[in-house]
């Protein structure tokens, strides 16, 4: 029983087992991918001109899930063939650790990069993840977008950063 | 009616607890809990148009009604990734 394709949880991250679940779960069986493209987010030292000693992530866990499932709905109507995965971390996480991976198989790559700017643009867009970041001299919740994942326009403007 | 209101994030560190119980009138939307909750933490009405909301962890749109015992949760602009 390998990985599920889309996870949020407390557990350290590693892209190998996404790489083997998306393509290990085609109906023709496997070998039809000639391309997986993957993307990892990381905790970075840096934000804003301050020096962060590391971030906390909280998630509201089933809407999370719930958001994970439609972005993987919009890859696979925009882009028939890939299969994605999204994995994101939550807890306490040091500086250069892994707080989110993105698989995407294609038969060719084109699709296959595509899909992982796409899935990982409308992670940041709609779901409901939140980063906490701990600074030297105090700390600060992180806001970004306004979470409507029925704003056609934030999605059509993920498209066409994924198909730059 | 009762429900169960989930706060997020900053909206948790105003409210000072991330999971609270409040009864609301029969006919309540999203936007009548969440007014509800202003007038409890006068500091949450700097999100009135950066809010997103959800009913039984479903995104949902502030004029939809609530039920008993649903839980509706407020979250703050998301920063994933």
């Amino acid at each position: 029983m390998g990985v599920p394709l889309l996870a949020i949880g407390p557990d350290v991250l590693v892209v190998e087992p996404l790489v083997k679940a998306v393509t290990a779960g085609r109906g023709s069986g496997p070998g039809g991918d000639g391309a997986v493209a993957t993307f990892l987010g990381l905790v970075r030292n840096h934000n804003k001109g301050r020096s962060v000693r590391y971030l906390e992530y909280e998630a509201y866990d089933p809407l999370a899930r719930r958001a994970f499932e439609r972005i993987a709905a919009e890859v696979a109507a925009r882009w028939p063939g890939v299969v994605l995965a999204v994995h994101h971390r939550v807890g306490r996480l040091e500086i250069g650790e892994t707080s989110v991976v993105i698989a995407a198989a294609s038969p060719h790559r084109a699709a296959a990069f595509a899909a992982c700017r796409y899935a990982i643009e409308r992670v940041k867009q709609i779901a409901p993840i939140w980063k906490r970041e701990f600074f030297e001299g105090g700390e600060t919740w992180i806001e970004g977008a306004v979470a409507d994942p029925d704003d056609e326009g934030a999605r059509l403007e993920a498209e066409r950063v994924a198909c730059a | 009616m009762r429900v169960t209101v989930r706060l997020f994030a900053r909206l948790r560190d105003i409210s000072g607890s991330g999971e609270l119980s409040r009864d609301v009138e029969e006919n309540a939307t999203i936007r009548s809990v969440w007014r509800r909750l202003v007038d409890e933490f006068p500091e949450l009405a700097e999100y009135e148009r950066s809010i997103s909301s959800a009913v039984n962890a479903d995104y949902a749109r502030m004029d939809q009604a609530v039920h008993d015992g649903d839980e509706v949760a407020f979250l703050p602009p998301v920063s994933g990734g």
